[in-house]
């Protein structure tokens, strides 16, 4: 047994590779549990953000700045009573949540969080998270069908409509990226996730700046069908609130709504983990040629450390702001607790042992943290496109324009 | 027996259509609980897949019977409940009747109580103004204006509440002038607050009228002619934003609006976006408005003389003012009596909503949410 466990540590693999069956249940253990976490600090920081973009506070009661609401929230949901509408068709309607839940989770077996550090690592990666990720949308009309409603029905209709009509603009601009690793010295591509952020280590560039600004556009055009793809705002037509009440979902409450919840946003960090390896170079760390050499190693291997403290020097920061109140005495304990345990995390970031096996995943993690910004940030500016306009943007701007950047892609390719 | 309880649409669905696919039309119902009907507007839709093909509004959830309890109550009594109709612009409610009833008495508010009534009028056609723009860019998907113009309106709710007590349902004036004298620092607390107000208006602006996703869903939805508007009898900024430049604050001067210098924004198009435009401007002619009437409030009583019980000889009076969401009259009847024999109010807001059928029809489900917003109705109003 603990041979089985060293064995693989000392390969170098990915568990798949490896065909260790242990360590792939591990990580997806692992993988299982970070999202979940991911998502409840989401929600939370979503809240929050969002509050502060809006002249709020947000949540501020349930723990000190509400840190305790996403908890307080999952038992709410877990505890409320399930209904299910008479004339719902049953078996549909139970399955469907949980389809969605599933493909949004099964996608992050091949998200690489660094060279090894994925399940494993699939020849046609980048495939099979398209190809899973867009079958959500089966939960999503299932759910709105089996709901026997005209909201949920309109809802997943609209769903549909646009998850399809995206995933085409979609698939564009990722080829565009695919055809970018065929420019590495053997001259073969490849689909895997790992081998795509592996050739942007060996072009010695992010593909987001490849045969600029082809590489942008082309991200641009990702980032774009992506919000689309998730059903945020501004294209989140499907359940929006002020004309559908809650679109496909409406019907559902308690633990099968908090499945579909929870599946938003583990798609929304699986299409960003898309996003952040295919363009912005994965796991690799920012200008890694520009300011390379040791000193800059040493330099970008402390930035895990510094986050921590950062975001405990806040914690305590508010910590030491909190009213003096007696009442509050327990809650600015525990947020000084909290902030001590950040600290605790920073400092235990900053041992060479920890700090060299925790990069790659910081910096994934980093980046995609940026893109769940820009998502708060949408929600907060944009109105919402109508239904027809977002199909307009779909199929006349973005298509046209990810096939240009393909065939331009492959003329530069070529050519450069 | 019928059930009186239980409301037939009268909106009868096509034959399904069968040349292509098996297609057939849907009745869906939107309200009376729904998040973006402004209450408890009920709206029947006939739906070709997104497309609207008809609506039908079901009003009545909110009917308190204001017109009819004014036949029970004295003219000094009723003036509060004219504050629960319209509630976010209840100064303008009251200002409208007891202008009416005040023309029926024939006296007149004194210059003094004339000043401040404008000033509040305006402050509150600002407060309403906001809350519209609030609730409408929240239809329309954008959240953030919402919590802007609360922020902004509570300011105004604040001198409100420092002049009278309450915030939304003030009952601020009293037939034949004030209800109260202002508070010390009123001039200043609206001087301040003028300053303070400006730069947010244009804050909205910069938010959403450059918006490409605020312009895309606002320009050419729920188009609506000025003939049609006249047709409806469609007023205030709708009819304005359909080009015609109508404004009883200009067109039949009341209190002393006569003594301002103001302008009527105007729009062209008659749609969405240009509502939204005019009501911007409304905004900023109110501040002008409230501008040169807060230096110049005269010394002087703030109540006409008035008889302690007011009997009001026999005849009837309409009176309309320009309120937020267009003309506001009062139509009453006086039998002589400390009562009146009644009272018709004319809300705008129940007269605009008509215009909703034909501003929706042959546009898309997403396009009644934002002709409701930009229609910008209360319901307290429409069902009184």
């Amino acid at each position: 047994m603990l041979d089985a466990l060293t064995a693989y540590l000392k390969s170098n693999q990915t568990p798949g590779q490896a065909g260790s069956v242990l360590w792939a249940f591990i990580y997806i253990l692992l993988i299982f549990v970070g999202l979940s976490v991911a998502v409840i600090a989401m929600n939370w920081l979503e809240r929050k953000v969002l509050a502060h973009m809006q002249v709020r506070l947000g949540p501020m009661r349930v723990g000190p700045h509400g840190l305790l609401q996403p908890i307080a929230d999952a038992l709410k949901l877990l505890l409320k009573e399930d209904i299910m509408p008479a004339e719902a068709d049953k078996f549909v309607f139970w399955v469907a949540p949980f389809i969605v839940v599933l493909t949004a989770f099964t996608v992050f077996i091949v998200v690489p969080f660094g060279p090894t550090h994925a399940v494993t690592d699939m020849n046609i990666g980048i495939l099979f998270m398209l190809g899973v990720s867009s079958l959500s949308v089966l939960g999503i009309v299932m759910a709105g069908w089996a709901s026997n409603s005209h909201y949920p029905l309109m809802g997943a209709l609209r769903s549909s409509a646009q998850m399809v009509s995206y995933e085409i603009a979609m698939g564009l601009a990722v080829v565009s990226a695919v055809l970018m690793t065929s420019l590495n010295q053997t001259g073969s591509g490849t689909l895997s996730m790992i081998g795509i952020v592996q050739a942007q280590q060996a072009q010695e560039t992010w593909f987001i700046f490849k045969f600029f600004p082809l590489g942008l556009i082309a991200f641009f055009v990702f980032a774009v069908a992506m919000v689309a793809e998730t059903n945020r705002a501004p294209f989140d037509l499907p359940e929006a609130e002020s004309e559908l009440t809650a679109g496909f979902h409406t019907e559902y409450s308690g633990f099968r709504w908090s499945l579909f919840f929870l599946a938003e946003y583990s798609a929304m960090i699986a299409v960003s983990s898309i996003a952040v390896t295919l363009w912005l170079g994965g796991w690799l760390r920012p200008f890694p040629h520009w300011l390379s050499g040791g000193t800059w190693d040493l330099v970008f291997s402390f930035f895990p450390g510094i986050t921590f403290l950062g975001l405990a020097g806040i914690a305590f920061y508010s910590t030491v702001r909190m009213p003096k109140h007696v009442y509050f005495r327990i809650q600015t304990m525990g947020l000084g607790a909290f902030a001590a345990a950040l600290g605790l995390v920073g400092i235990l970031l900053f041992l060479p042992p920890v700090r060299d096996r925790i990069q790659d995943i910081y910096w994934f993690a980093a980046k995609v943290a940026a893109f769940m910004y820009l998502y708060i940030w949408y929600r907060g500016t944009f109105p919402r496109y109508r239904f027809d306009q977002l199909m307009k943007v779909g199929w006349k701007v973005l298509l046209p324009i990810g096939l240009g950047v393909l065939m331009l892609t492959a003329v530069a390719g070529v050519f450069l | 027996m019928t059930d009186a309880t239980k409301y037939v649409s009268h909106l009868e669905l096509g034959e399904p259509d069968q040349t292509f696919l098996d297609s057939n039309e849907l009745i869906i119902n939107m309200g009376p609980q729904h998040p973006a009907t402004h209450g408890v507007l009920r709206v029947i839709l006939k739906l070709d897949g997104e497309k609207v093909l008809g609506t039908e509004c079901v009003i009545g959830y909110l009917h308190r019977g204001v017109e009819k309890i004014a036949e029970n109550r004295t003219y000094t009594m009723f003036n509060p409940y004219v504050d629960r109709m319209d509630y976010v612009a209840a100064v303008s409610n009251g200002l409208g009747y007891c202008e009416a009833v005040e023309k029926l008495l024939n006296i007149q508010a004194p210059p003094r109580a004339n000043y401040v009534r404008v000033i509040l009028t305006e402050l509150n056609r600002i407060a309403s103004h906001q809350l519209w723009l609030g609730t409408h860019a929240l239809d329309i998907g954008a959240i953030t204006p919402l919590f802007y113009t609360f922020r902004d309106r509570e300011e105004i709710l604040k001198i409100f509440e420092r002049y009278c007590g309450a915030r939304l349902t003030t009952h601020a004036f009293r037939i034949g002038g004030l209800q109260y004298e202002t508070y010390d620092g009123f001039e200043k607390d609206v001087e301040t607050f003028l300053k303070f107000v400006a730069p947010k208006i244009d804050e909205y602006e910069e938010l959403l009228t450059t918006n490409r996703i605020w312009v895309e869903r606002t320009k050419g939805v729920g188009y609506i002619s000025g003939a049609d508007c006249i047709a409806l009898g469609v007023t205030g900024p709708v009819l304005r934003a359909s080009g015609v430049k109508w404004d009883i604050r200009k067109a039949q001067p009341y209190a002393n609006y006569s003594e301002f210098d103001f302008e009527i924004p105007t729009g062209q198009n008659g749609d969405t976006f240009d509502r939204y435009i005019v009501r911007m401007q409304e905004m900023r002619q109110s501040l002008r408005i409230i501008e040169q009437a807060v230096g110049k409030i005269p010394e002087g009583p703030i109540m006409a003389k008035v008889p302690k019980v007011m009997k009001p000889p026999v005849g009837e009076i309409y009176h309309s003012i320009e309120a937020p969401k267009g003309e506001l009259g009062y139509f009453i009847v006086s039998d002589g009596s400390t009562q009146p024999y009644r009272i018709r109010v004319r809300p705008p807001s129940f007269v605009n909503l008509q215009a909703l059928d034909l501003m929706v029809r042959g546009q898309l489900v997403a396009d009644v949410i934002a002709v409701i917003g930009t229609l910008d109705i209360v319901l307290g109003e429409v069902d009184r």
